[in-house]
């Protein structure tokens, strides 16, 4: 059941990044051109998705297990870390470069093509360097706390 | 196989948006029902930068849901095929990208996804503050290299 429901989350993911056409980076860099030809586009896509997941989240607040009796892994809320911070900012730098973010870059690569390519072979390498500590507390295999003093454990 | 929007430009709507209004929106639903299903069942946050990130560090038969996932979110484009992607760069200048993408999200502790969407969507002032930072940072990027063009 568990693989099911994440199959069926994939899916729902990838098939929206797909109709939202935001896979394709132009697409992308046509909202981020505010000073340019600016298309709200992503705008819109981002509203939709924060508006249909909010109420699952209000859901699932409540509760310390999933549907499926998973201890739900909270993410932080609160902390304002030098690592959120700096990460964010040299994730908006490759961003901005590329018009791609991990979501659309895995779909792309599914049509193996070098722009692709390289930039999935980057990302990995990306990940791999800063994640000798744990990525975050909510996809760690320990799900609980207790993780939050990894690579970011000096708050701001 | 749908065209992709980027070709549809000459229609108004889309001159506008720069996707047709319904598919940003029914688009941003389905990725949006995608993050609910994923808390709700499996007790888990869709963060594409995290779960990749777990996924490959993972010990061989712990936690495979992430694979699955990660196999479900490429399926609609291997069953239906979008339109050609119009990348603006190179491709020593994505992989560049891509390595700042990584590292970015990896410290970060999330992307898109992950802050943009499942953070917000959980009123998590974090995850505001690394959206605002992304956000504002790539826009400014894209000013900078519109000016001098990128290889």
């Amino acid at each position: 059941m568990k693989f099911l429901s994440a199959l069926a989350a994939g899916v729902l993911f990838g098939g929206g990044l797909l109709l939202s056409g935001m896979t394709n980076p132009a697409n992308v860099v046509a909202f981020l051109d505010v000073t340019g030809h600016w298309k709200p586009a992503l705008l819109f896509t981002m509203a939709a998705a924060v508006a249909v997941a909010a109420p699952a989240y209000l859901l699932a607040h409540g509760r310390e297990r999933s549907l499926l009796g998973v201890v739900i892994g909270w993410p932080d809320r609160f902390s304002i870390t030098w690592g959120l911070v700096v990460g964010s900012a040299i994730f908006g730098l490759g961003w901005g470069l590329s018009g791609v973010c991990p979501g659309p870059a895995l779909v792309l690569l599914a049509r193996p093509q070098l722009p692709a390519a390289m930039f999935c072979a980057g990302m990995v390498a990306g990940l791999l360097a800063a994640g000798a500590k744990p990525v975050s507390a909510a996809n760690a295999e320990t799900p609980a706390a207790g993780d939050r003093t990894g690579s970011e454990g000096r708050a701001l | 196989m749908w065209v992709s929007p980027i070709d549809s430009e000459g229609a108004a709507v889309t001159a506008f948006a720069g996707v047709p209004l319904w598919r940003s929106l029914a688009g941003g639903a389905l990725i949006g029902a995608g993050a609910g299903v994923l808390i709700l069942f499996n007790g888990r946050v869709a963060g594409i930068s995290g779960i990749l990130g777990s996924a490959l560090r993972a010990r061989i038969g712990t936690e495979g849901w992430r694979l699955v996932f990660l196999a479900g979110l490429v399926l609609p484009e291997l069953l239906l095929g979008s339109g050609q992607p119009v990348f603006g760069a190179g491709p020593w200048t994505l992989g560049l990208a891509g390595l700042l993408v990584g590292y970015g999200t990896g410290i970060g502790s999330g992307c898109t996804s992950g802050h943009g969407v499942c953070g917000i969507a959980n009123l998590s002032p974090r995850s505001l503050v690394a959206t605002v930072i992304f956000i504002s940072v790539a826009m400014l990027t894209v000013r900078v290299t519109r000016g001098i063009g990128l290889p």
